[in-house]
């Protein structure tokens, strides 16, 4: 389910219109725009919102996309690195997005640390074809996620805070 | 030659010097041809017998036959054994994943393959079951764009004379590996099955799929079997997926026997056979391709089926499988899942979801193709290029 928190900053992120996936030559350029697009505005409502939280960015060709994500508890600030391919069947099936950072380290998470995402995100994001893009996949998965798993591993002490990122 | 390549060598030499000490017993000889002769020694003799009793008519014919296994973790390993003793002629295996000891509590693989990549650990077991196999292995995923485009080349050149395999099966866990071989098998036109066990361990199900002529797996929600478990009781705090080493086998089970039917031309084949464990209840139905399917190699498999349809002469042939549903009752408490908005709700329409049978079910509903203009949408980028956007994320 979604809460009015997420369903807010959801709708402040610009929607997509164009469905087509990185072996759709022309349209892909287009829909990459979108989503640079859309992810620009994220982060300034993020920024604004005094909630920043991670940054991407992909190669030329905007199939692989990898940056930062953090989490921020007790003041102190807890960096991740994250990463994902975008599938060939994109943008019917989500990014799978990846830590692999903290693969291992809790159970809610698939080989290669892959997050598991819940049971609502992928019906959520069936209806929404095209119109979500990886602006969403962050708010409405990786978002969340970090906010329940980040604080339990601090608290089991599989993940330490490291003032190298300070 | 990295520290984790190095690792990884030895494993795999370590692998081998085990091998070669246990039973160090090379693999039996190859054999050319398939004999009926019933002698302790011929291991195709119970095979064989299925022609003597009539069930196929022309068992050999196996050995023809190339079938390619996307996912070789549960039910891809055990699928493939089974394939591999039965004779087939050619597999070929796909996965990424390397073996786990979490992976134990399924059948097919043992722990001292734990490290090794799943499609050579089970290429060698396999071998060495049954050396007439010609195994050709491919450890990638196939979801990204590297990948894909020779995983299509290997369905449609990989068979034992160069040309299409004989049938895909998808064995893997998630949807977007599914949502792959879908695409693939409609761009091609090959026929495919598609397998599954629920993350909650007891319900699975196979589906066939004949581009154009059956639905694709795009042409609705994933259908899956009633588990009568409300969803929002099933405590998912801490784990992703369990899994059953009965549930898997009795999944692979069902999908090779479906694959025989049709490799062997016996008995019939399902278009979509579901099981409840908790009920050991078995749902069967076919479902017909969406006409507005997502997926446009889809639609143009289906005009080419029609046309080849109408162009054919009238004969009489036993359509009748195709009965209309009738819910009577909802004894299997088929419902959707009520998290739409309103909005998303009012705009929401079974148009894409078939009729379907007792104790089947779609995993979620979509929408009706609607055209949005309530919310904002992104700015026409023309004038921004995308060199310019990557910058400006860049600078953020």
């Amino acid at each position: 389910m979604v809460d009015d928190v997420t369903r807010k900053t959801l709708g402040s992120i610009p929607l997509l219109r164009t469905k087509a996936g990185p072996r759709d030559k022309e349209a892909w350029v287009t829909r990459l725009k979108e989503e640079y697009q859309a992810l620009i505005k994220y982060v300034q409502n993020n920024k604004d919102a005094d909630n920043d939280w991670f940054r991407l960015e992909s190669n030329k060709e905007g199939t692989r996309w990898f940056g930062k994500c953090w989490y921020i508890q007790d003041l102190l600030k807890y960096e991740f690195d994250v990463e994902f391919d975008i599938p060939v069947t994109y943008p019917a099936t989500a990014p799978e997005i990846t830590l692999p950072e903290l693969d291992g380290k809790t159970a809610k998470m698939y080989r290669g640390g892959r997050i598991c995402l819940t049971d609502h995100f992928k019906p959520l994001w069936a209806r929404n074809v095209p119109k979500f893009g990886i602006a969403h996949a962050m708010a409405l998965g990786l978002g969340p996620w970090l906010a329940v798993e980040i604080p339990d591993m601090i608290h089991r002490g599989v993940v330490v805070y490291n003032n190298k990122n300070a | 030659m990295s520290l984790e390549e190095l690792q990884l060598k030895i494993k795999a030499l370590e692998e081998e010097l085990r091998q070669a000490k246990h039973g160090g017993a090379a693999p039996r000889q190859k054999i050319t041809h398939m004999s009926g002769e019933v002698v302790d020694t011929n291991p195709y003799s119970r095979l064989m017998a299925l022609k003597r009793m009539g069930i196929v008519e022309d068992y050999e014919k196996i050995r023809t036959h190339t079938v390619a296994v996307v996912g070789v973790g549960g039910v891809g390993s055990v699928t493939a054994e089974m394939l591999t003793r039965c004779g087939i002629g050619k597999l070929l295996l796909f996965d990424y994943d390397k073996v786990e000891l979490a992976n134990m509590n399924r059948l097919f693989f043992q722990p001292h393959q734990a490290g090794l990549s799943k499609v050579e650990a089970a290429a060698n077991t396999l071998h060495f079951i049954n050396p007439d196999v010609t195994f050709e292995s491919h450890n990638y995923n196939i979801t990204t764009v590297d990948n894909f485009d020779h995983f299509i080349d290997r369905i449609k050149c990989g068979s034992l004379t160069g040309g299409p395999v004989d049938l895909v099966l998808s064995c893997v866990d998630n949807y977007e590996a599914r949502m792959a071989v879908n695409r693939a098998c409609n761009e091609l036109g090959q026929s495919w099955f598609e397998s599954g066990v629920a993350e909650n361990a007891v319900s699975g199900h196979i589906q066939f799929l004949i581009p154009g002529e059956s639905a694709c797996f795009d042409c609705a929600p994933p259908l899956v079997v009633a588990s009568q478990i409300d969803e929002r009781t099933l405590k998912r705090e801490g784990v992703c997926a369990a899994s059953l080493p009965t549930t898997m086998g009795i999944v692979a089970g069902l999908l090779v026997q479906n694959v025989l039917k049709f490799l062997l031309n016996f008995g019939e084949v399902s278009y979509y056979l579901g099981y409840n464990a908790l009920l050991d209840f078995f749902p069967a139905m076919s479902v017909k391709p969406n006409p507005q399917c997502e997926d446009s190699w889809c639609r143009r498999r289906q005009a080419e089926y029609a046309a080849k349809k109408a162009s054919e002469p009238k004969i009489e042939k036993q359509e009748v499988k195709e009965e209309e549903v009738v819910h009577e009752d909802n004894e299997w408490g088929i419902c959707l899942v009520d998290e739409a908005t309103p909005e998303e709700a009012s705009s929401s329409a079974c148009a894409s979801v078939p009729s379907l049978v007792q104790g089947i079910t779609v995993a979620y509903e979509r929408p009706a193709p609607v055209d949005e203009a309530t919310s904002k949408v992104v700015d026409d980028a023309d004038d921004t290029s995308l060199d310019d956007l990557m910058a400006q994320m860049k600078a953020l």
